[in-house]
């Protein structure tokens, strides 16, 4: 048995770095998506070491100061250091990003190997259900929801979840659809295998890779969704520094002594959101041609 | 076509109940302390509201079902969609104030997005891997991830700080002065615009690519026609027919881009509408807007699979 561990580990590492040197040599825009985005992983899981100042550390003598080498990004209406803010933004934006994607990843992939397997008047209804739920514009019904709940991370990282989970159920599922009828599954149902053993040693595994885009482009759409939200004043309450939130309606009257609060924020979404589209192609292409084209 | 229309009319039944079901469950899960935070926050001595009156008023005295019928009820047979809590206006006056405004800045930035995706994905797959065809490409990736709300904030300011040029904000109806309104709304309409077209102009690129290579192009081209028959009367038209289905599906990002766009211009839309109603905590006036732009949205879903029936005869027998 440990041999056969052993024997498997290098094996496998070897394919990671395969992939990886594919993705650099096939895709290099992909690529540099990828290392933007772990970039931005890395500034937000070490953003307390990496910030120069608080995230609200107060400055008053320091209030506005245009980009100079002590604060790169400038600093805020109350002094506070832009470039530490964006950094604690972008642990935020990990935070709430990576929770909702997996949420909603798993929903999608629940739902959409429950729908695609199991079809029948059970798919049909509740592809009605989805029909219904997709024609809400998605800001909208997080708008509704923060006004029933109230503003906060859980209900934000919640709602996008399940809002998220529910439509992407659709590309997982069309994925099953084709997968369901390969022949090792009508031999593993000819052999009397349980449906739950089917769906998870034949279905779940050969729908990975949609599952691998899905996720990986959900975690752009989340952090712009938030950002959006926190933009209107209802997403993660201030003083909190989110992207969205630096660049929303009571910040927007200091711009214009000092403009550089509207670049940081914005500028930092953008790259993020950029990066994560860019990976996301790319491992669609190289891991699924299927989906090409799609979005 | 007459049992494809019927097909697609009777599929919209299970569709509208279960949007209504999920409008009223989740404006239905207002829990307890919401109640005591809207007479907290709403001078309640003033409205003269007590809490069972508010109770009653929201209609949460009765059972789950009585309230969905009574309220499904009250729009189907009298249009009726509610009482704003704070403003004692019939909700459904408000929304058909508000609605023409959406609808304008929605077809403006639509047409917008298309008149920049069309033309530049047409290009981009006439001109396939050249370095026209990259940029045009880059450009679109980008814009999709340019926040909307982030390019409003900077039309706001930095046209302001160097040339002391700031967007209208002064809102006019259309029929009153088109010229002043159109003014206000095309900036917000072309952000949006933009922003949407990154979507469209992929589309038509990779249709386009894929009706180039068809046998028929390739008779076209041998007929000796010039490039710009073959590729507007042969090509465009072909592969433009799925574009009209994007918009569909574009439709709620289109709605929700509006929101942010009216919050920043101060356009008094239903985004906005939707945006007071939820911090003044004015639930029927957001129950309202919530059904309205769902079923509004699922309504033109429908026109477009029905045109699609009509564009392509090949979707009809399916």
């Amino acid at each position: 048995m440990a041999s056969v561990l052993e024997a498997r580990t290098p094996r496998q590492r070897s394919a990671l770095a395969a992939f990886t040197i594919r993705l650099f040599k096939e895709k290099p825009l992909g690529a540099a998506g990828a290392v933007i985005f772990l970039l931005f992983l890395f500034c937000g899981v070490f953003a307390d070491l990496l910030a120069p100042y608080g995230m609200n550390q107060i400055s008053p003598l320091n209030r506005l100061k245009p980009p100079s080498w002590q604060h790169p990004f400038g600093t805020d209406n109350l002094g506070r250091d832009m470039l530490s803010r964006c950094l604690y933004g972008a642990q935020l934006s990990v935070i709430i990003g990576f929770c909702a994607a997996s949420l909603a990843t798993i929903i999608s992939v629940v739902l959409g190997i429950l729908t695609g397997y199991l079809g029948g008047r059970f798919d049909l209804i509740s592809q009605r259900f989805v029909d219904a739920w997709m024609s809400f514009p998605d800001l909208i019904i997080l708008i509704v929801v923060v006004s029933v709940l109230g503003p906060g991370m859980p209900q934000i990282i919640g709602t996008l979840g399940l809002l998220l989970g529910i439509g992407g159920s659709r590309i997982i599922r069309s994925a099953v659809v084709s997968v369901r009828e390969n022949m090792y599954v009508h031999a593993a149902q000819s052999v009397g295998a349980r449906t739950p053993r089917i769906l998870w040693r034949h279905i779940l595994p050969n729908v990975m890779p949609p599952i691998i885009v899905l996720f990986t482009t959900r975690v752009g759409t989340v952090i712009l969704a938030e950002s959006g939200l926190s933009f209107l004043g209802l997403g993660v309450p201030p003083p909190a520094p989110t992207w969205g939130g630096m660049l929303s309606g009571s910040g927007r009257t200091f711009m214009f002594q000092g403009p550089w609060l509207a670049l940081a924020p914005g500028l930092c979404l953008t790259l993020v959101v950029y990066s994560t589209n860019m990976f996301g192609d790319a491992l669609r292409d190289l891991l699924d041609p299927r989906m090409r084209g799609s979005r | 076509m007459q049992t494809y229309v019927a097909r697609r009319l009777l599929a919209l039944v299970p569709t509208l109940f279960f949007a209504s079901l999920i409008v009223f469950v989740t404006v239905r899960l207002i829990p307890g302390d919401v109640i005591d935070l809207m007479l907290s926050q709403n001078d309640v001595s003033a409205s003269k509201l007590t809490r069972d009156q508010l109770i009653a008023a929201l209609g949460l005295d009765k059972p789950m079902w009585e309230q969905y019928g009574l309220w499904m009820g009250g729009i189907l047979l009298r249009g009726d969609f509610g009482q704003s809590l704070w403003q004692s206006t019939p909700v459904a006056e408000l929304l058909l104030a508000r609605m023409p405004v959406t609808l304008e800045l929605g077809l403006l930035a639509l047409i917008v997005g298309l008149t920049v995706a069309i033309p530049i994905g047409v290009y981009s797959a006439v001109r396939q891997d050249t370095g026209g065809d990259y940029v045009a490409r880059s450009f679109s990736i980008l814009m999709l991830a340019v926040p909307s709300f982030w390019m409003g904030t900077m039309v706001m300011v930095f046209p302001s700080i160097w040339w002391g040029w700031s967007p209208e904000v002064r809102f006019v109806p259309f029929f009153a002065d088109p010229v002043q309104n159109l003014k206000q709304m095309i900036i917000p309409a072309i952000i949006l615009g933009t922003s949407l077209s990154a979507v469209s102009m992929r589309l038509t690129r990779t249709m386009m690519l894929e009706v180039l290579r068809q046998d028929y192009i390739r008779t076209a081209w041998a007929k000796g026609l010039s490039e710009h028959l073959v590729v507007s009367r042969h090509a465009l038209r072909n592969a433009l027919i799925p574009v009209v289905t994007l918009i569909g599906v574009q439709a709620p990002l289109l709605i929700g881009g509006a929101v942010i766009m009216e919050q920043i211009f101060v356009i008094p839309g239903m985004g906005l509408l939707l945006l007071d109603a939820v911090f003044q905590r004015d639930y029927p006036i957001i129950t309202g807007v919530f059904l309205v732009v769902g079923v509004a949205i699922m309504l033109l879903n429908l026109l477009i699979d029905l045109s699609y029936g009509l564009l392509d005869p090949k979707v009809r027998y399916r």
